[in-house]
C-alpha cells in the first residue's frame, strides 16, 4: 500500500462509499450516547475511534482511489471521526461530571457530629481583666509600671505619709516577714509602686501599676488575703482634681459603658489630699434608682474605689518638687470591678481553680 | 459610729420636714458616709400598744408548763374598748401591770403575724410582748413590764420603747476623729445640711473654776498627758438605775450599759467625743501621779487581763501603785462596782502617738482608745467631767465635791499658712479667697490675712496641719460634686513594655495549647514542700516566713509554684474534672538573707544608694510558669482512641511558650522532686537552665490527690523572656530541589535521642536542610538494652541542584559521626 493501487477498481472500495461513511458515523455516535459510564466510553472510544475501528480502517483506504476522488472520501471521513471525536469529548465530560457527583455523594459524612478533640483553654479572667484595665490607660498614652509583691516597709507605708505611728496603719491589716526587724511586708496596696515609680523616672509620669496585694483578711465569699488593684498615678505640672475626675470618668465608660460616670465623696488616705471615695453609676440600673438593683442594692451608685490629690508629702518622699508638680492618683479593686462587672457575688471562685470557671472567660473579656 | 437622730437633733436644728434620708445624703457628699439608718421598730407594723393585766389565771398544762390566761385593758386600741383575753406563757408580771401588746393585725420581726387564734382552749387574741419579740436584744428571762407611769392602756408604745428612734451609722475617716461624738456630728449637720442651724455646742457650758480642794494629782509626763481634770462625786446611790433615754442612746451606739456610774461616762464620751475614765474614789490611795511605766511593772487591767507595760505606756497610778492605762483602760483595783459610793471623774487629754501605740502594744481597741490615738478636742475636758458630775447627781442621787482639780493647759493650735488660692489650684475649679475663707470658718477655723491665709485649726481637728489639708475642707464644703470633668494630655506613651507583651505572649500561648489559667495563693507550708519530696537541702526549703499567716499550715511565701496548682489540680479531679490542663503565673520568693530594709526619713528623696539597698534588702522574686496536666490530652471520640497526658506534654508546653518567645528548649535528664527520677526533663535555652518538666512522681500524685501519670513543668519564666529574639531575621530559602535520606540506627537505650541528633546534624553538614526523628522503636529485631531511631533528613543547596550523590555522601557522613559520638549503628 506504498504506492497508489491503479490497478484497483475504486467502485470495489465498499467502505469508503457515502452511505458506509455515514452508517460508521452513525453506529459510532449510537455507542457513545448509549456509553453508561467512563470504563463503556473507554471501550467505545477504542471500538469506533480507535486503530482498528472501521472508520480507522476505512481510513486507509483512501489512498486507493483515484486521486480525484481522494479528496471526496478524506473529506468524509474526516467529518466523520471529526463528529465521532466531538462526541466522544462531550459524552467524557457528561460522564465525568455524573462520576464525581456519585462519587460526592457517596462521601457524605454527618456534619453534626462532635469534633472536639481537645478541651478549649482560657486565661484567667482577673488576668483579662488587668490587661483590659492596662491597655484602657496605655491607649491615652499611659505606661505600665511595676514592683515587686514582698516589698519594703518604708515604700509600702512611710514614703506615702504613713508613718509608723498613723492610725491608718491599722486600716490595713499588713503581712509582715520575719525577721520583724528587717521591715519587709507583703504589699498592703498597690501603691508602692506609686513611689517606686516617682523614684526612678521624672514628670510627666502617667502610669498604671494592676497587681496583687495582701491583707490579713480571713477568706470568705467576700475578702480574701489576696486580691489585685490597679492604681493610677499622674505627676506633672497644673494637675487637678478635676484632671482626676475626668481621667475617671473616662475610665468608667470605658470599663462600664457609656455614660457610665462617677461620683466623688471626701475620704480619707495619707498619701493624697484632699482624698475622695469613688462610686460609679450602676452600669445596670444606670442610677435610676430602684430597690430592685441588685448590683447597687437601690443606691445607684456602686463603690469602686479611692483617689486624691496627691500628698505633698509623698511627693518630697520620692524626690518630686511639690512647688512644680501636682499629681493624682486613684486605686481601685480588679477583683471587685471584675465581680459587679460580670455579676459575681462570692469571689472564691477567682482562686480555687476550677478549669470550669476560668475556660468560660476564654481568652478575652 | 451609730448616732441616734433625736440625740443630733438635740444640738442642731434642721428645716422642718427633712428627712433623715436628705440628712445623711448630705453628710455622705461632705464625708461622714452613711452605712446604714437603723431602727428597732422597722419592722414591727400594726398595733402595738400599752395594756394593763386586769386579771391572770394560772393553768397548769398536760405538758407540764403553766400558762396564764390574762384578760388586758388596751383602751380602744381594739375598737371596741373592751378587756382583750390573751394567753401568755411568761410569769414575771401581776395584775395592774402595763404591758407591751400586740394585737390581731400586727406583725412582729421576723415577720411573725399575730392573729386570734384557739390555744390551750381559749381565744387569744394578740400577744404580750417580750423584749427579744420586739428584736430588742435577747432577753428571755419573760415580757416587758413598762414603768407603772409609762401611759395609759391603748396608747402606741413605740415611742415609750424608742422603737421609732432612728439611729444613723456613719463610717468615720481616721481624719475626721471628732465625728466620733454627738458633738462633731451635729456640727457637720450645721455646715452641711441646708437651712441647718443653732447649733448647741455640749461643751458649751459653765464649769466650776479650778481649785485647790478637790483630788491631789500629778503630772510627771506633761507631754503624754496635757491636761487633767479631776472631780467627785460622793454619795451616790449604786443601785440607781440609768435612765431609759440613756440606755437606749448607748445601746443604739452599739455600746452595752453596765451601771448608771459607766453608762453616765460612756454617754458623755459619745456626746463630747472625750473619753472619761471612772474610778472608785474609795479605793484610790492619795494622790493620783501621772508618769510613764517602768521596766517591768504590771497591771491587771478592767477586762481582767494581766498586762507586762512597756516603757512607752502611760500610767495612772496611786499610793497602792499602777491604777490604769492612761487613757486606754482602766485597771482592776479602783474599778466601780455595785457597792460604790462615791466617783473620781477623770477627763484627761493623752498624747495620741502614745495611745496609738499602748493600743497597738497591748492589742487592746476600746471606744476610748479609738478616740485618744485618732485625737480628741483637749479643751473639752473640764466641760466633759462637769457633765458626767451632772448626770451623776441627777440620776444617782450624789452630790458634787466642791474640790476642782485642772492640771495643765490644752495646747494651742498651730497657725498655718495658706495660700488664698490653693483650694482653687487644687480643685480646678474657681473658687475665690472669699468662699475659702467662708468654708474654712464654717469648720471652725480662726481665718485672718489675705493671698496668704493666716489659718488656725479648731481644736478638735488636730488632723489639719498641712496648708493642702485646708484645701480638702473648703472643697468638700463647696462640694465634690462640683468638681469639673478635665482630661489631662500625657505625652505621647511608649506602650507596653516588651516583658509586659511577653507575658502576655505566654498566656495566650498556652491558653492556645488548651491550658486553663489559675491563681493560687502564694503561702506554702513545710508539710507541703515535704509532700513534693524535697530532699532537706533542696534550695526550694529555703523560705520566707510571714510572721502572722493566716493559718499556721502555710506560714511562709512560696518558692515554687507547684504545691498551689497540683493542689489546684486536685481540687479539679476531686470535682470530677478527670481531664485537666492549667498553668499559672506568678512570682515565688527567693531569699536573699540580706541586710534590714531601712526605714528611710520622709523629709527628703533618698539617695540612689538608699534606694537600692533598699531593693537589695528584699527576696529575689522571679515571676515563674508552671502547667499541670492530667487525664486525656486528646478526647476520644468517632475519630478515634483517646490520647492520654504523657511526660512530654509537660515538656511541650514549655517549648510552645519558648517558641512564641523565639527561643529553643533543649531537654536532658535528671532527678529532682518532685518528678519521676526517670521522666524529669532539665529544661535549658542556650545553656542556661530555665525550669524542670516531665511526669511527677507517684507518690506526689497520691499526697495531691492526683492519679497517676499526672504531669508537670515549672520554669522562670523570666529568663525566658529576657532571652527572647527580639528582632527576628528574615528567612531565605532555597528553590532548589530537596533531597531526602531516611536513616534508621540502633543505639544503647541509654543514649539521649538528643545526642544523636545533634551527632547526625552536625555530620551532615551546611547541606542539611532539617532533620526529624520519625520513630523510636524498642524490641527483639534492635536487641535487649537497645534502641532503634529513625530520622527523616533533608538536604539541599541554597544555590544550586545537588549532584547525584551528594545528598547520599552527606548522611553517610552524619552516620558517621552518630557512631563516633554514640555508638549508633545503622540499620540495614
Amino acid at each position: 500500500m506504498s504506492g497508489p493501487n491503479t490497478d484497483y477498481d475504486p467502485v470495489e472500495v465498499t467502505p469508503l462509499k457515502a452511505d458506509q461513511v455515514e452508517a460508521m458515523r452513525e453506529a459510532a455516535l449510537a455507542a457513545i450516547a448509549a456509553a453508561p459510564d467512563l470504563d463503556a466510553l473507554k471501550q467505545v472510544r477504542i471500538d469506533h475511534a480507535g486503530d482498528r475501528s472501521p472508520i480507522a480502517l476505512a481510513n486507509r483506504e483512501i489512498g486507493a482511489l483515484p486521486p480525484q476522488a481522494r479528496k471526496d472520501a478524506g473529506q468524509r471521513i474526516g467529518q466523520a471521526r471529526g463528529a465521532i471525536n466531538q462526541a466522544l469529548a462531550a459524552r467524557q465530560v457528561v460522564l465525568e461530571a455524573e462520576h464525581e457527583e456519585r462519587m460526592l455523594a457517596e462521601e457524605t459524612v454527618d456534619v453534626s457530629l462532635p469534633t472536639t478533640r481537645r478541651r478549649p483553654g482560657g486565661r484567667h479572667p482577673i488576668t483579662l481583666q488587668s490587661e483590659l484595665i492596662a491597655d484602657l490607660f496605655v491607649a491615652m498614652g499611659y505606661e505600665v509600671a511595676e514592683g515587686p509583691v514582698v516589698e519594703a516597709e518604708w515604700l509600702n507605708f512611710d514614703a506615702l505619709n504613713l508613718g509608723p505611728d498613723h492610725p491608718a496603719r491599722t486600716m490595713q491589716d499588713t503581712f509582715w516577714t520575719e525577721p520583724a526587724d528587717h521591715h519587709v511586708v507583703l504589699r498592703t496596696q498597690t501603691s508602692p509602686v506609686q513611689a517606686r515609680t516617682m523614684l526612678t523616672r521624672k514628670p510627666p509620669i502617667y502610669v498604671v501599676c494592676p497587681g496583687r496585694v495582701f491583707r490579713t483578711d480571713e477568706y470568705d465569699a467576700t475578702h480574701s488575703p489576696m486580691f489585685h488593684q490597679v492604681e493610677g498615678l499622674v505627676v506633672d505640672e497644673g494637675i487637678t482634681m478635676a484632671h482626676l475626675k475626668g481621667t475617671l470618668d473616662h475610665f468608667a465608660s470605658q470599663l462600664f459603658g457609656d455614660g457610665i460616670t462617677t461620683r466623688f465623696r471626701p475620704s480619707y488616705f495619707p498619701f493624697t489630699e484632699p482624698s475622695a471615695e469613688v462610686d460609679v453609676k450602676c452600669f445596670v440600673c444606670r442610677g435610676v434608682e430602684s430597690d430592685a438593683c441588685r448590683t447597687c442594692r437601690g443606691e445607684g451608685w456602686i463603690e469602686w474605689g479611692g483617689c486624691g490629690v496627691v500628698n505633698p508629702r509623698v511627693l518630697v518622699a520620692c524626690g518630686v518638687d511639690p512647688e512644680v508638680y501636682s499629681g493624682f492618683a486613684f486605686g481601685m479593686g480588679i477583683d471587685r470591678s471584675f465581680m459587679f462587672r460580670h455579676n459575681l457575688e462570692d469571689l472564691r471562685p477567682l482562686f480555687e481553680g476550677d478549669v470550669r470557671f476560668s475556660s468560660a472567660f476564654g481568652t478575652e473579656i | 459610729m451609730k448616732a441616734p437622730l433625736s440625740w443630733i437633733l438635740d444640738h442642731v436644728d434642721v428645716p422642718a420636714g427633712t428627712t433623715t434620708e436628705e440628712i445623711t445624703d448630705r453628710l455622705t457628699l461632705t464625708g461622714l458616709k452613711l452605712e446604714a439608718i437603723e431602727s428597732p421598730g422597722r419592722d414591727i407594723t400594726g398595733p402595738l400598744v400599752v395594756g394593763r393585766v386586769l386579771t391572770m389565771e394560772p393553768e397548769p398544762q398536760k405538758n407540764g408548763k403553766t400558762i396564764n390566761w390574762c384578760t388586758v385593758d388596751v383602751g380602744d386600741a381594739n375598737g371596741t374598748g373592751e378587756p382583750q383575753g390573751i394567753v401568755c406563757g411568761a410569769h414575771n408580771f401581776e395584775p395592774g401591770d402595763l404591758v407591751v401588746t400586740v394585737l390581731p393585725g400586727g406583725v412582729l420581726p421576723g415577720g411573725f403575724a399575730i392573729g386570734a387564734r384557739k390555744t390551750y382552749g381559749h381565744l387569744s387574741a394578740g400577744m404580750i410582748c417580750s423584749a427579744a419579740e420586739l428584736g430588742l436584744g435577747d432577753d428571755h428571762d419573760g415580757i416587758i413590764v413598762l414603768p407603772a407611769d409609762a401611759g395609759a392602756p391603748g396608747e402606741d408604745v413605740r415611742p415609750l420603747l424608742g422603737l421609732d428612734e432612728e439611729t444613723i451609722e456613719f463610717e468615720i475617716n481616721p481624719d475626721r476623729a471628732y465625728a466620733l461624738s454627738i458633738r462633731g456630728i451635729a456640727r457637720e449637720v450645721l455646715v452641711s445640711v441646708e437651712g441647718a442651724s443653732s447649733f448647741r455646742d455640749p461643751v458649751l457650758r459653765d464649769t466650776p473654776p479650778a481649785d485647790d480642794a478637790g483630788h491631789p494629782v500629778v503630772v510627771e509626763d506633761a507631754e503624754g498627758c496635757p491636761v487633767f481634770v479631776a472631780r467627785r462625786v460622793s454619795g451616790f446611790d449604786p443601785t440607781a438605775p440609768t435612765p431609759d433615754f440613756m440606755v437606749r442612746r448607748i445601746t443604739a451606739a452599739g455600746m452595752r450599759p453596765i451601771s448608771l456610774a459607766v453608762d453616765v461616762t460612756n454617754y458623755v464620751m459619745l456626746e463630747t467625743g472625750r473619753p472619761i475614765h471612772g474610778y472608785d474614789a474609795d479605793k484610790v490611795r492619795g494622790a493620783i501621779v501621772v508618769r510613764r511605766a517602768r521596766d517591768g511593772e504590771r497591771l491587771k487591767t478592767l477586762d481582767g487581763t494581766e498586762r507586762s507595760l512597756d516603757p512607752g505606756d502611760l500610767v495612772v497610778t496611786d499610793d497602792s501603785g499602777i491604777i490604769g492605762l492612761g487613757g486606754v483602760m482602766g485597771g482592776e483595783t479602783t474599778e466601780i462596782s455595785d457597792s460604790t459610793t462615791s466617783v473620781l471623774v477623770e477627763a484627761a487629754h493623752w498624747d495620741a502617738v502614745s495611745m496609738f501605740r499602748t493600743g497597738r502594744r497591748h492589742r487592746i481597741t476600746s471606744e476610748a482608745g479609738k478616740r485618744n490615738e485618732r485625737g480628741v478636742d483637749p479643751t473639752v475636758c473640764e466641760a466633759a467631767a462637769d457633765r458626767v458630775v451632772e448626770l451623776l447627781v441627777e440620776h444617782g442621787g450624789g452630790q458634787a465635791d466642791p474640790g476642782v482639780t485642772v492640771v495643765g493647759t490644752a495646747p494651742t493650735m498651730p497657725v498655718i499658712e495658706v495660700p488664698g488660692d490653693l483650694a482653687a489650684r487644687v480643685s480646678g475649679m474657681s473658687i475665690t479667697e472669699e468662699q475659702s475663707i467662708a468654708c474654712l470658718r464654717a469648720v471652725g477655723c480662726d481665718v485672718a490675712g489675705s493671698a496668704t491665709l493666716a489659718v488656725t485649726p479648731p481644736p478638735w481637728r488636730p488632723d489639719l496641719t498641712d496648708a493642702q489639708d485646708f484645701s480638702e475642707e473648703v472643697i468638700r464644703l463647696v462640694g465634690y460634686d462640683k468638681v469639673p470633668s478635665v482630661l489631662p494630655t500625657p505625652p505621647s506613651g511608649r506602650g507596653l513594655t516588651r516583658s509586659q507583651q511577653l507575658r502576655r505572649r505566654a498566656g495566650r500561648t498556652l491558653a492556645g495549647e488548651g491550658f486553663v489559667e489559675v491563681v493560687n495563693f502564694p503561702f506554702v507550708g513545710v508539710a507541703d514542700l515535704d509532700a513534693l519530696g524535697l530532699t532537706a537541702d533542696d534550695p526550694r526549703r529555703d523560705l520566707l516566713q510571714l510572721s502572722n499567716p493566716l493559718s499556721a499550715e502555710a506560714g511562709f511565701m512560696t518558692s515554687t509554684l507547684l504545691p498551689g496548682i497540683l493542689r489546684a489540680a486536685g481540687r479539679n479531679v476531686g470535682h470530677g474534672t478527670t481531664d485537666v490542663a492549667i498553668f499559672e503565673t506568678g512570682t515565688v520568693t527567693l531569699p536573699r538573707h540580706s541586710g534590714p530594709a531601712a526605714i528611710l526619713p520622709v523629709d527628703r528623696r533618698p539617695t540612689e544608694e538608699e534606694f537600692a539597698a533598699l531593693d537589695a534588702a528584699l527576696p529575689a522574686q522571679p515571676l515563674h510558669l508552671a502547667v499541670v496536666a492530667v487525664g486525656d490530652a486528646v478526647a476520644g471520640g468517632w475519630w478515634g482512641e483517646p490520647r492520654p497526658v504523657v511526660w512530654s506534654d509537660a515538656v511541650e508546653a514549655v517549648r510552645s511558650v519558648a517558641a512564641a518567645l523565639g527561643l529553643e528548649v533543649t531537654a536532658s535528664s535528671v532527678e529532682l522532686a518532685p518528678w519521676h527520677p526517670g521522666r524529669c526533663a532539665e529544661l535549658s535555652v542556650e545553656g542556661e537552665v530555665i525550669g524542670h518538666a516531665g511526669e511527677v512522681h507517684p507518690t506526689v500524685c497520691k499526697a495531691f490527690g492526683l492519679p497517676k501519670r499526672t504531669v508537670a513543668a515549672e520554669v522562670d519564666l523570666d529568663l525566658l523572656i529576657a532571652r527572647s529574639v527580639h528582632l527576628r531575621q528574615a528567612p531565605s530559602f532555597s528553590s532548589y530541589p530537596v533531597a531526602k535520606e531516611d536513616v534508621a540506627l540502633v543505639v544503647d537505650a541509654s543514649v539521649p535521642a538528643a545526642d544523636v541528633e545533634s551527632a547526625l546534624r552536625e555530620g551532615a553538614g551546611e547541606l542539611l536542610e532539617s532533620i526529624r526523628l520519625f520513630d523510636v522503636f524498642t524490641g527483639d529485631q534492635v536487641g535487649e538494652g537497645k534502641k532503634s531511631l529513625a530520622y527523616a533528613l533533608r538536604f539541599r543547596a541554597p544555590d544550586r541542584t545537588l549532584k547525584e550523590g551528594e545528598a547520599a555522601a552527606a548522611r553517610d557522613a552524619a552516620v558517621a559521626l552518630a557512631a563516633e559520638r554514640t555508638g549508633a549503628v545503622q540499620r540495614a
